[in-house]
């Protein structure tokens, strides 16, 4: 059974995370994010969920992680200023490896910036935002239908891969309105438990897929939490071969299962001669300019990552192999560009287009630049 | 051998614990233990959650489902457990910097919401797991490695500010006073809504050394001396009550508890 509705971006990550079978939102209001805050006060109780309004951006990523403890599926909402409050407990739910989805609908920074304003400069942001060396999983949608799905990915590898992950929406593509054809079939991955309460029990002794299976709270396992650097029963510890093993497990948590994260889309790419990579809300400009070129009997097409990190990065050697130029175009001073480079910069000739002024990138200036490629 | 209350309630295995000698933290964590078990809370369905410092490393020795979150946000975490589990005791241990210098707007909201959590504030008036740095509840005029000359902020007094901030229970025990502490607690543990116990608690190490206030035994000796049960402190005038520590139970009140609201705004929209 499917339907179509027309939608707003911000309102088809909450479908989309109720779907997924998210059960718990904290938020703290702010422009573009708060349809997601609202829309969440509206049904979540209507599904027996659970809705707060937080003091702080702060306290409401740490409300989720409380919630995720108890294996409801949380989720919270947020754009810039409110991103960079919730750093510390993304960090904590990183290492503490405690299932979560943050939003962030980007606006326009820095500090206050243009807050009404698109933007895409929270990229580097969402990988490498908190401190430490740590995991994270991003996503990226170019659409509202794609919103929708995505948001219920998100859950599903925060689940599966017991992590944060971060759902990086921008202003275009939150408060922008589209059809979504609503398919009921969608695959749930809910937590694995383990199977009896155990005494004792090692919460932190990943499986084979380096993934821990951690109880939830109130299952009688007695066990502990925490954000200190910690032994597989989940104790302080200050010991450098039991924190190597555990930074070392964390970080290869997400490297080792890339394959089964890695998500891309691709544009016309079977004849590409010049390759367009963008995400998100740049994505719709890279698309529209791809039919541009493609009117003037270039043949351009283009490589569009869903997750952000980590990249599907074998596919983008490919295409800037067979390419040999590249045109990245982020609603930013540069930021993805520089992963592109890292991956594809032996290959290809990279060329970059970016906007800080809370103005999109035109379809024009995009195939402008790319002819002169 | 540890007692038989420690065997139950305690991961000996984690034992002994990482406090200085002197600390009163440890007999603190021990009339808690008492409290729960006066209290007749279900182990499975009890959650401890802390802060960050050296009260915040008791969860770590409790034999419970424990979670030692970030600095400040334990009362953040331990609403977001308790609001989406209503049946679990949720309880809070944490310190005086944690819960009233960075945690600070965490708590007057909690005590606004009237959340169902017992919060526990080891106060020992300073910073002891950095080494000794003045906190909110730091007596004006004391040192402190960054108040060498005398600190010059004013206090706080936690009780009286979560009462402020909608509290519906608090109270001040004293780490002197553990049988006292232990019935208190038991009643905050019992208590429908957010309630909060400030317990003066001593550090040697720091707050002692610098403010000159001799051993331990000294110390715990100064709180017997200087305690004055509220019914009396009542009766006693701002210049009597200068530099003493007015214990026992302040507030003690009924009013709507947040989850149970919640359930409410639930069948108010159909979810039930």
């Amino acid at each position: 059974m499917s339907k179509r509705v027309l939608m707003q971006g911000n309102e088809a990550c909450v479908k989309g995370a109720l779907k997924a079978g998210m059960r718990f939102f904290a938020g703290y209001p702010i422009t573009p994010s708060t349809e997601i805050a609202e829309g969440c006060a509206v049904l979540l109780p209507k599904m027996g969920g659970k809705f707060i309004q937080m003091e702080d951006e702060i306290a409401s990523m740490a409300a989720v992680i409380g919630a995720s403890v108890t294996g409801t599926k949380a989720m919270t909402a947020t754009s810039g200023p409110g991103f960079s409050l919730k750093q510390e407990n993304i960090g904590y739910a990183s290492v503490a490896e405690i299932p979560c989805v943050i939003v962030n609908v980007q606006r326009s920074g820095p500090s206050t910036g243009l807050p009404t304003s698109s933007s895409q400069g929270d990229v580097m942001q969402s990988r490498w935002g908190t401190h430490g060396d740590h995991p994270i999983i991003v996503l990226s949608p170019s659409s509202v239908s794609e919103t929708y799905y995505l948001a219920i990915r998100a859950f599903n590898l925060s689940e599966k891969y017991m992590t944060p992950v971060i759902f990086l929406m921008d202003e275009m593509i939150g408060h922008l309105r589209e059809t979504v054809e609503i398919d009921d079939e969608v695959e749930i991955i809910d937590r694995k438990q383990p199977d009896a309460p155990e005494d004792k029990y090692e919460a932190y002794k990943a499986e084979d897929n380096l993934v821990p299976v951690l109880p939830v709270f109130g299952s009688g396992h007695y066990y502990n939490i925490t954000g200190l650097t910690h032994d597989t029963w989940g104790f302080p510890t200050n010991n450098r071969k039991t924190a190597d093993q555990l930074n070392n497990r964390l970080m290869d948590k997400i490297e080792k299962n890339r394959r089964d994260i890695e998500a891309w889309d691709e544009y016309l790419t079977d004849d590409a001669e010049i390759l367009i990579v963008a995400y998100g809300g740049s994505a719709r400009v890279g698309e529209a300019a791809v039919d541009m070129l493609r009117e003037k009997g270039i043949k351009a097409g283009m490589y569009r990552p869903v997750t952000i990190w980590p990249m599907a990065e074998t596919r983008l050697k490919e295409l800037a192999t067979q390419c040999g130029k590249i045109l990245v175009i982020e609603h930013n001073h540069g930021q993805y560009v520089h992963e592109v480079e890292r991956v594809a910069g032996d290959k290809a000739r990279i060329e970059f287009i970016g906007r800080i002024n809370g103005s999109y990138i035109l379809p024009e200036e995009v195939a402008e630049k790319a002819e002169e490629m | 051998m540890p007692g038989r209350l420690i065997e139950r309630e305690m991961r000996t295995e984690n034992l002994p614990h990482i406090w200085c000698p002197g600390c009163s933290h440890g007999s603190v964590m021990r009339a808690l233990c008492q409290a729960i078990e006066n209290a007749g809370l279900d182990r499975k369905n009890t959650i401890i959650v802390s802060g960050i410092g050296c009260s915040s490393r008791a969860v770590g020795y409790l034999n419970f489902d424990t979670i030692h979150t970030t600095h400040g946000r334990a009362l953040a975490f331990a609403t977001g457990i308790k609001l989406a589990r209503p049946d679990l005791h949720v309880i809070v241990l944490t310190g005086d910097g944690d819960i009233s210098a960075i945690g600070g707007n965490h708590l007057i909201h909690a005590c606004r919401r009237n959340i169902g959590i017992t919060c526990i504030v080891l106060n020992n008036n300073i910073y002891g797991m950095t080494g000794g740095q003045y906190s909110p509840t730091t007596p004006s005029g004391d040192y402190a490695t960054t108040a060498p000359y005398g600190n010059i902020d004013r206090d706080f007094d936690i009780p009286l500010l979560a009462k402020s901030a909608g509290a519906t229970f608090t109270a001040r025990v004293t780490a002197y006073g553990i049988p006292e502490a232990i019935r208190v607690m038991e009643k905050a543990i019992n208590h429908k809504g957010f309630s909060l116990i400030d317990v003066a608690s001593i550090c040697p190490s720091y707050y002692g050394r610098k403010n000159k206030k001799g051993d331990a035994v000294r110390m715990l000796q100064w709180q017997k001396e200087n305690s004055v049960p509220v019914r009396a402190a009542e009766k006693m005038s701002p210049e009597e009550l200068k530099g003493k520590i007015i214990t026992g139970i302040f507030n003690d009140e009924q009013y709507p508890e947040y989850t149970d609201e919640y359930e409410k705004i639930i069948e108010k929209a159909g979810g039930r």
